[in-house]
């Protein structure tokens, strides 16, 4: 037990969120703070009104998109791989393969290594760059899809199946409920490389970051809205939208939709069928539960904290394969853009 | 195995009933025989297979998978059959295309589990989970546990038979028993490239024949002495075919339902078709339609339940009568030959729906809207020289239903439809004032007008008190004038009643809930 209190003893975890006390500031705080680290845009992990946010510089455009001008008073950019020292902690952030700009921040201080995931994927992802491994001594995971039914398949596979449906039902048009961040633009290049290159066509809500990542260089295609689309035009073609919009009267407008929606929950089929989507689509920007499990290995961590999701199953895990593991409890995470 | 699978799952997603049919279709078009023959009779549910009890698959699983961490999954997801095939562990990674070709097909699955026994399909269900993917592992247990609900009947899967190979539907209905698993010949044919199959027509379903409702015509535009009338009666329509000792009970759409009511089927020992309702008696009296919705979609049937519910089958037309087709011959003469068969043969657990004699319209109409015994809907008019024609010809049969009820009740609830009606609140709970508090008495999602449906939507919206999920409380101030067939009692619900086809016949944007009905005056409509 001696170890761990070593580890913990410059982490705190308050009800703003998980402290780095020797460097005075929160990493993803729930409420504004001074100073924030930030792993990535999701609104459960970048909230308005910081002082300081420190961050990728894509995150930190993605949160001037969406925050505006409560996007942190002072923004200081850093690089994937660039050591920035605070007070006298050194921190350096890690592509996590998540969204677009998502990190996992390294703290090292005293002689200890902390990695802390954020979100992250190891699936490829054409819209972002790809997970590093970073080893350390403890490793703090994220756990979305932190139960072993969790598996998801390649998400060029999904998207087959998406263009399959769409080749049976010629009259009919596919609304895909997407989140706005990362899985829209993720899906559209999917389908781009994948061969279809019609007009796609978003909802008014989904149409700034697109705009954005566009600006950033990833190549998404033609994109319509679907405000002064006619419902012919859009027979045969695939909608995005995110998941409110599928229950709202906005879908009236849409010629016979098909309502599919891409998220690591489609998994169980059963919630699925629930929400009412007629094409579930396994495909998500979290790691599964394998990747969960084997990234935990490979960081060689002698301890770790399991946050943000089903910490109970993972935390099981880690104890078997004689890591010392604990639930984290934080408030204010949902399920986002799984 | 994997085709099937992603057919299954697919079916099982799509709401209505023309993505149904076309999914069948294009599984009938890619796939070859026999999967697709086996597939069919998988999906219309004509197979009897060995099964493996849920213990059995717990077991399977618990030697590969930590047991802690299948029950905080188990916990999650809900249902065994599909926790198993999520969690069960896999080798590599395997893509759909790598899965396809080393997967079992469904016919070995099939073939091998007909000729199994249970303690052999538990040795060989932990090879064949192995070789799947988890679509297919899920289609696999959902077989072998028999909860292969995916909402295909018979009838649909004949249409997409029929809308695929551009035959004609009454012409497969007519060969369909006559086939057996996996169908080659019948899909041969239905391919162009073979004969139409012999069949043996004994056992064979009749496609029916149906009536049109008489309600938007004047019945004094018919001529009254070329009908015939009878009671039309609540229950569900059924062919009864006995040839020998071998007997099957054909529902409205052709499915064979003898297994659920097996207190008529196994008292047949004569050679007829015969046309009539099933209904469920209570000593001599026909019981309520509860308590026959109690003995439907059963696969068994416990002594208890046909002792307490005994099924009877209410006759009014004989098709065929020591093999001599009737079909052809007028309605009076097959009445005639009816009556004369039923005294001859006496069968137990039948009888004959009798004619009403009638003079004029007139008396009709006053005998129609004096009747309210339950169990009787309305009349049933037939034209004397009228065949037994497969369908809905307009002409030689008319449904006349008496009048519907009708009631002022108050919207309770609305929930959002499925399908194209996803995002309207389309599905409407009303209840009744008993105590100064709503009860609800029913639920309906027709009888209004698109811009009906559109103002309703608008006012749940606007008039939400709660929302649990995908329904929503409203406040109790909308009157609806519902209709309905009629009302019994049931113990099922909390009003102690229970409507029989309730709809929304006016909306009454005028009138004040608290002028709504009260729960006694229900209960005064209750059939006698
Ligand atoms: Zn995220
Ligand atoms: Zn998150």
């Amino acid at each position: 037990m001696a170890r761990r209190s070593r580890m913990a003893d410059w982490l705190d975890v308050r009800s703003e969120g998980l402290l780095v006390v020797p460097a005075g500031v929160y990493i993803d705080p729930v409420r504004s703070v001074d100073r924030a680290i930030v792993t990535h845009g999701h609104a459960d992990h970048a909230r308005p009104g910081h002082g300081a946010v420190l961050a990728t510089p894509e995150t930190l455009a993605i949160m001037r998109t969406r925050l505006g001008d409560q996007a942190g008073r002072h923004q200081q950019p850093a690089t994937y791989g660039e050591t920035v020292r605070l007070g006298n902690v050194a921190v350096t952030l890690f592509p996590a393969g998540h969204v677009l700009g998502s990190a996992q921040v390294l703290l090292e201080h005293a002689g200890t290594r902390v990695v802390v995931s954020g979100d992250y994927k190891r699936q490829a992802d054409p819209t972002c760059t790809s997970f590093d491994l970073v080893p350390c001594d403890l490793f703090i995971t994220e756990a979305t899809f932190g139960l072993p039914v969790f598996r998801h398949p390649p998400a060029e596979q999904e998207v087959t199946r998406l263009l399959a449906a769409r080749a049976l039902h010629r009259d009919r048009c596919v609304l895909l409920a997407v989140y706005g961040l990362g899985k829209c633009q993720r899906m559209i290049a999917l389908l781009r490389a994948a061969g279809h290159d019609a007009p796609i066509y978003l909802h008014g809500a989904l149409q700034a970051l697109c705009r954005l990542y566009t600006d950033l260089g990833i190549k998404l295609g033609p994109l319509h809205p679907v405000v002064g689309t006619t419902p012919d035009a859009m027979a045969g073609a695939i909608v995005l939208a995110p998941p409110s919009a599928t229950r709202d009267r906005w879908m009236r407008r849409l010629p016979d939709p098909m309502v599919a929606q891409a998220s690591g929950w489609m998994r169980v089929r059963q919630r699925a069928k629930q929400r009412g989507v007629e094409l579930p689509l396994v495909v998500s920007d979290h790691a599964d539960w394998d990747e969960l499990c084997r990234t935990i290995l490979e960081t060689g961590a002698e301890e770790v904290w399991v946050t943000h999701g089903r910490e109970e199953a993972l935390v099981h895990f880690a104890t078997q394969q004689g890591i010392r593991a604990q639930a984290l409890s934080m408030v204010g995470f949902e399920e986002d853009g799984a | 195995m994997n085709r099937f699978a992603r057919l299954l799952e697919a079916l099982v997603f799509t709401p209505g009933r023309n993505g149904k049919l076309r999914l069948l279709e294009h599984y009938f078009a890619v796939t070859g025989d026999p999967e697709r023959g086996y597939a069919l009779a998988a999906l219309t549910g004509t197979l009897s297979l060995a099964t493996a009890k849920p213990a059995v698959i717990r077991a399977l699983v618990a030697e590969r998978v930590d047991p802690v961490l299948f029950d905080l999954s188990y916990d999650f997801v809900g249902d065994l059959a599909e926790t198993v095939a999520l969690i069960w562990p896999e080798a590599e990674r395997k893509t759909e295309a790598v899965a396809d070709s080393t997967a079992l097909d469904l016919t070995e699955v099939i073939t091998t589990l007909q000729r199994s026994s249970r303690t052999e399909v538990a040795r060989l269900l932990g090879n064949w989970l192995d070789r799947l993917d988890a679509t297919g592992r899920h289609a696999l247990l959902k077989l072998i546990t028999g909860g292969l609900r995916v909402g295909v009947s018979a009838r649909l899967a004949k249409t997409a038979l029929a809308n695929w190979s551009g035959h004609d539907l009454t012409e497969i209905e007519e060969l369909w028993h006559a086939q057996t698993v996996p169908y080659e010949a019948l899909f041969a044919w239905l391919e162009h490239r073979g004969n139409r199959p012999a069949a043996d027509l004994a056992l064979s379903f009749r496609p029916l024949m149906l009536a049109n409702p008489l309600e938007d015509r004047d019945v004094t535009t018919l001529d009254a002495t070329q009908y015939r009338a009878e009671w039309k009666w609540d229950g569900i329509r059924i062919q009864v075919v006995g040839h020998g000792d071998t007997a099957r009970l054909y529902s409205r759409t052709g499915d064979e339902i003898g297994a659920t009511f097996p207190d008529v089927r196994d008292t047949i020992r004569f050679h007829a078709v015969l046309d009539g309702e099933l209904l469920v008696l209570d000593g001599d009296r026909v019981a309520a339609f509860a308590d026959l919705q109690q003995r439907l979609n059963r696969k068994t049937v416990s002594p208890k339940l046909m002792r307490e519910r005994p099924a009877h089958v209410r006759l009014y037309d004989i098709l065929v009568e020591d093999g001599d087709d009737l079909r052809s011959a007028p309605f009076d003469v097959r009445r005639t030959r009816l009556e004369r068969w039923f005294a001859r043969i006496q069968p137990e657990r039948m009888d004959l729906s009798p004619l009403i004699p009638f003079r004029d319209w007139a008396e009709l109409v006053a005998l129609r809207d004096s009747a309210r015994a339950r169990a009787i809907e309305g009349l049933m008019l037939k034209r004397a020289d009228g065949a037994y024609i497969a369908g809905r010809p307009v002409g030689p049969w008319w449904k006349w239903k008496r009048d519907p009820l009708t009631a002022d009740a108050v919207l309770m609830y609305a929930q959002r439809g499925h399908g194209k009606r996803s995002s309207f609140y389309s599905d409407f709970t009303f209840g009744a004032w008993r105590q100064g508090a709503l009860v609800p008495i029913g639920k309906a999602y027709f009888g209004f007008t698109d811009v009906e449906l559109h103002q309703l939507d608008r006012w749940v919206r606007e008039h939400t008190l709660r929302s649990y999920g995908p329904v929503r409380e409203v406040e109790p101030s909308l009157v609806l004038e519902v209709a309905f067939d009629s009302i019994q009692r049931s113990n099922r619900h909390k009003s102690g009643l229970a409507m029989r086809f309730p709809r929304i016949h006016r909306i009454r944007w005028d009138k004040p809930a608290q002028e709504a009905d009260r729960l006694e005056s229900l209960e005064r409509l209750i059939d006698a």
